[in-house]
């Protein structure tokens, strides 16, 4: 199986005017074609930072500080000059966010914005073509008066309209890797679910890989294939999805895994936010080559 | 846009802004035919009627060497209305360039236009107009660059401060992860967003332009006689008060006409499009 993604020891700081925060300490991660990756954590432990390190745009920042090998299909991502690693970006990679109805710009309509995510990979694609293929797409995704949809303004479909626009955009130039930062956490549960199983349905057939940033567990065991959890900008357990989840190996994941609500009630667990066994080493499930 | 159109003219305030307008802007264009006297429009002198009250024949009264008032109005609208077109021709598209740019790259762009615009804001307007009308000759095409200089920043500001707010939504951020261009974002993403801000700002410059042009003028610095300006026809009447009140009443109210028409078209457009978003 040939490797999409492979991360070593990555490391990031970011330089303030009070210092350096350091925020990534040397993460390692990979993601094989077709497989659906997810990485799990609490809000600020490393794991958008690590999404948009992989499409280059934090290195856009001047302050930001990364260290690290980051390989995309065979190819050292740190050697490809600004404008190669732009040309990935919505055709080899892509992604989508946590709110769809802001991700699409108010003052056009789908149809407009489909027409310039298509001319991304082919240039010179006339506007009929762009719409016949745009409705193609949203056919896929269950989209079925796509007439109506594509003359509609974002703001004028619902928020589960729009992200499914959205995961239809993010694949129609066939990316061989799709980043998801928490998609659709802005959505009503019922609604995500369904999102949801259009996506793995979507990649499962197209092949793509699947780079899934969480803190929903729910959603990432019935989602992914391999699970990184990720606290404090440590990876700090891995391995395939159903390992972990019936074996969790590392204090954190056993604290992530109980602060999950439960629906039969019984209240929110206390937990504490600083324990020194977070810190422990790596804990690694069998099944998870190197 | 048709939208906006019938909101403007079902409103009657809207609508009398834009009978207002409507009727400067057909004044100015057709001055040639609507005009009685075309050629008191510059240097004639016909003392039979030096100073007359308004009569049937001059209605806006007569001035010191016998023109007609209201010949000399209407030809002062053009003025005006050219002056103002042009002015916001040149700043807004200056403004707004330099307000995308600075808004959406930040850094040492953001740091240099900015405080470049500070500079050109810290000085009163119609003192920086004052003093490069004191350094260049006082002509139209001085006045009309003195008041374009004082009125980009203002452009840049407020683009400035839409883009900031624009590149916080999720479609820039889209736009990036997707590859697009810097001067797609910019022009094409984050532009249009502007635009209703851009729009209404520009048509209640319109009058604002007027006021200053005049003002320039009444200061003896901005269009300089024979050619009719309201702000000098102003200024000349007023030493004539309250005598020759005619003098000085009817080019005021063909200022107030204008500038509040303005007003009114632009006072609707901000609410229409401050409702839609």
């Amino acid at each position: 199986m040939s490797r999409v993604l492979d991360i070593r020891d990555l490391y990031l700081r970011f330089r303030g005017y009070t210092g350096v925060t350091d925020v990534l300490h040397g993460i390692s991660l990979h993601i094989d074609a077709g497989e659906r990756v997810a990485l799990v954590g609490e809000s600020g432990s490393g794991k958008s930072v690590t999404a948009r390190i992989v499409l280059g745009i934090l290195q856009e920042l001047r302050t930001a500080r990364i260290e690290g090998s980051l390989e995309f299909e065979g190819q050292d991502l740190n050697k490809l000059t600004r404008r190669q690693w732009h040309a990935l970006r919505g055709t080899a990679m892509s992604m989508i966010f946590q709110d769809p109805t802001s991700s699409l710009n108010p003052v056009f309509t789908i149809d407009t914005q489909f027409a310039e995510v298509l001319r991304r990979r082919d240039p010179d694609l006339s506007n009929a073509d762009a719409t016949s293929r745009a409705a193609e797409l949203l056919e896929s995704v269950s989209i079925h008066d796509h007439a109506r949809v594509l003359k509609s303004y974002p703001f004028q479909l619902s928020g589960g309209m729009n992200q499914r626009v959205m995961i239809s955009m993010a694949l129609a130039n066939r990316p061989s890797l799709l980043i998801a930062d928490e998609p659709g956490t802005a959505l009503d549960v019922t609604v995500q679910a369904q999102t949801l199983k259009l996506m793995h349905d979507l990649v499962e057939e197209s092949r793509t890989a699947v780079f899934f940033i969480s803190h929903n567990l729910g959603v990432v065991r019935e989602f992914a294939d391999r699970v990184y959890v990720i606290y404090r900008g440590r990876i700090v357990e891995q391995g395939p999805t159903a390992a972990i989840f019936e074996n969790p190996g590392h204090a954190y994941t056993r604290a992530l895994m109980a602060a999950v609500p439960r629906i039969t009630g019984g209240g929110i667990p206390e937990i504490n936010d600083v324990n020194p066994a977070f810190l422990d080493p790596l804990v690694r499930h069998d099944g998870d080559a190197i | 846009m048709k939208r906006t159109m019938i909101i403007l003219l079902s409103n009657p305030l809207s609508l009398l802004g834009v009978i207002l307008v409507l009727l400067v802007v057909v004044l100015a264009v057709f001055a040639d035919f609507i005009a009685p006297f075309p050629e008191h429009r510059g240097s004639v002198v016909d003392f039979v009627y030096f100073n007359k009250a308004p009569t049937a024949r001059n209605i806006f009264g007569s001035d010191l060497v016998g023109r007609d008032l209201f010949t000399r109005v209407i030809y002062a609208y053009r003025i005006s209305l050219i002056l103002g077109v042009v002015v916001l021709a040149i700043s807004m598209p200056i403004g707004t360039v330099v307000g995308l740019l600075a808004g959406y790259l930040g850094g040492k762009v953001e740091f240099v236009l900015m405080r470049l615009t500070d500079v050109f804001l810290s000085i009163p307007p119609l003192v920086l107009a004052i003093a490069m009308m004191g350094v260049l000759e006082p002509t139209l095409m001085n006045a009309m660059l003195a008041v374009t200089a004082m009125w980009w920043p203002w452009y840049a500001r407020l683009v400035y401060n839409i883009a900031r707010s624009e590149c916080e939504e999720g479609y820039v951020l889209a736009a990036e992860v997707i590859g697009a261009s810097t001067f797609h974002i910019v022009f094409r993403e984050i532009l249009p967003n502007c635009l209703p801000a851009i729009i209404t700002k520009m048509t209640l410059d319109m009058g604002f332009v007027i006021i200053i042009v005049s003002s320039l003028s009444f200061l003896g610095l901005g269009v300089q006689p024979p050619t009719p300006d309201l702000g000098s026809m102003v200024a000349e009447g007023a030493r004539y008060l309250p005598d020759s009140w005619w003098l000085t009443v009817f080019p005021g109210l063909a200022i107030l006409i204008a500038v509040f028409g303005f007003n009114l078209i632009g006072d609707a457009l901000r609410e229409i499009f401050g409702a839609e978003q």
